[in-house]
């Protein structure tokens, strides 16, 4: 006798797929898809409940808009779901609110289908527009929309405000003033998957929102709070991310929720002084003591707050929140096997988590042979686009009287370029050859 | 060999350059915050603030007075990978 079949389990509101489109408001619906066995987006997050591509259509006397696509995997899904709110020749829009793959792999499909409709995309997204549909760009009509253009729907229109950088250069939102609803694309968004879709219906995905924040809108900071002074006058009644949950249910606290996570971890404590964060490792202690050298120089400076880590004493994650509300950093490292030392390295990995454009840096280090460390350290601090106003300080083994003069008055000049009293100088074009 | 300088203020850095030199080709060498991206006119990473002395560079391309409009550049923007420093005093910041 064979054993009884196991009861099936029953589906999980994760996996429950609308079997259409979804009304928001009369005459705009929901048309995106459901990816809920994703557990890694773009390498760079965990997805443990999936996510959702979110794309929308607007109906107006005039046409029918559509707002953005979804990944290639789900082109089905989705213009199954358009074609049951609108017919191909009645779509006369498609925005593209920002041109990532997962937002547009139905788009070449879509335009072979409704080659008529007007392609709106940011200044910014003319390129990878042009880069998306290579030959196929000149069969269409593209147009760049910014901050203040709009496009009547006939009873609706669609205004648009050029937001860039949150979290690629081409990012836009789209607003539909008669009906209060903002598309907001990746801004706003959260990898969590549910087909019951609304804020008030799913399950708890507050954390979801937030990781969502910290991973990829972090890094553009500045960039989301100049988004946030665009939007936040508006009177919203629902915000329509890309992906996850559509906010209906008090939006405004989802921009304060923003607001809250875009301003610094940390209260500013220093006042109206610059803060300088320096930070070492140290073998045999002879980084460790330029490092002291350097503090005691940077700390003649008025006006400049400077603090000193020991990095192998702490974590990284608290010393990466320190730094995003530092005006500078400085590295210290040995060389070890010809590179800085993994503790070093992984602080300037993590530091990709966070705004560091335009911030002051330098390195330094003490070294037996060779002394690549503080170069290599250099050139990740630019890659991260910070200045670097100093070049690195290198001593071979430990420092003298002298080294430690001259880690003085490094420390000096490195404040004095954080309180605008640095001494300009002139160079030789031939002086920087050897750089 | 006719000589310009050249000014990043966001690191207090004159440079005596020969004339012909690109923005970016010092930028990177005196570690000032105009970075690169694509080098090649394309990504618009490279914005630069011209403070003073703007006509003496070289005149726009299409391509990039096209991504400087792309980019929603100002009047005084420049990309550091396209222009040449033709002369003169030239006075910069990074852009964006």
């Amino acid at each position: 006798m064979s054993a009884p079949s196991p009861a099936p389990i029953p589906a999980s509101p994760l996996s429950l797929r609308p079997d259409g489109p979804v009304e928001i408001v009369p005459g705009i619906h929901w048309i995106g898809a459901l990816d809920p066995g994703l557990r890694s987006f773009d390498v760079i997050m965990k997805t443990a409940n999936g996510t959702t591509y979110n794309a929308y259509a607007v109906r107006g006397t005039d046409g029918v808009a559509v707002i953005d696509t979804v990944d290639r995997a789900c082109a089905a899904e989705f213009l199954a779901r358009l074609e049951a709110v609108a017919r191909y020749d009645e779509i006369t829009v498609l925005v593209l609110n920002h041109l990532e793959p997962d937002h547009t792999g139905a788009v070449h499909e879509l335009l072979r289908r409704a080659p008529q409709a007007h392609v709106l995309v940011s200044p910014r997204g003319m390129q990878i527009l042009r880069a998306l549909l290579g030959d196929e760009a000149d069969r269409y009509r593209i147009s760049a929309v910014k901050t203040g253009d709009s496009i009547p729907l006939g009873g609706r229109s669609l205004r648009f405000f050029t937001t860039p950088n949150v979290h690629w250069p081409d990012t836009q939102c789209t607003w539909v003033e008669e009906d209060g609803i903002l598309f907001t694309c990746d801004l706003f968004g959260s990898h969590y998957c549910d087909g019951r879709l609304f804020d008030d219906l799913v399950g708890d995905f507050r954390f979801c929102f937030e990781y969502y924040y910290d991973r990829l809108m972090r890094p553009f900071r500045s960039f989301v709070a100049a988004a946030l002074d665009l939007i936040e006058p508006l009177d919203i009644a629902v915000i329509a991310p890309s992906h996850g949950p559509i906010l209906r249910t008090r939006p405004r606290d989802y921009l304060r929720q923003y607001r809250r996570l875009t301003s610094p971890r940390f209260a500013d404590a220093a006042g109206t002084d610059r803060s300088l964060l320096i930070f070492y490792v140290s073998a045999h202690g002879a980084t460790g003591q330029m490092a002291r050298a350097i503090e005691a120089g940077a700390a003649e400076e008025p006006g400049v707050r400077v603090s000193l880590f020991d990095l192998e004493g702490g974590e990284i994650a608290p010393f990466i929140d320190l730094i995003e509300g530092a005006d500078g950093i400085v590295l210290g490292t040995p060389t070890i096997n010809g590179d800085a030392v993994r503790t070093i390295w992984d602080l300037l990995v993590t530091l990709g988590d966070v705004e560091t454009r335009g911030k002051l840096g330098a390195a330094f280090g003490s070294y037996g042979w060779s002394g690549e460390a503080v170069r290599l350290v250099e050139a990740r601090l630019q890659a991260l686009k910070m200045r670097l106003p100093e070049p690195g300080l290198r001593v071979k083994f430990h420092p003298n009287e002298a080294d430690l003069d001259e880690a003085r008055a490094f420390g000096v000049r490195l404040a004095q370029h954080l309180t605008g009293r640095a001494q300009p100088r002139e160079i030789d074009f031939a002086d920087l050859a050897a750089r | 060999m006719d000589k310009a300088t050249l000014t990043f203020t966001d690191v207090s850095i004159t440079v005596n350059v020969p004339t012909g030199t690109r923005i970016i080709e010092m930028s990177e060498k005196v570690g000032s915050g105009i970075t690169y991206g694509c080098r090649e006119g394309e990504c618009g990473t490279c914005l630069t603030h011209v403070i003073e002395g703007g006509e003496n560079l070289s005149e726009p391309s299409a391509l990039e007075l096209r991504v400087l409009s792309e980019n929603l550049a100002g009047k005084d923007d420049r990309l550091a990978c396209q222009c040449r420093v033709l002369g003169g005093a030239v006075k910069v910041r990074p852009g964006g």
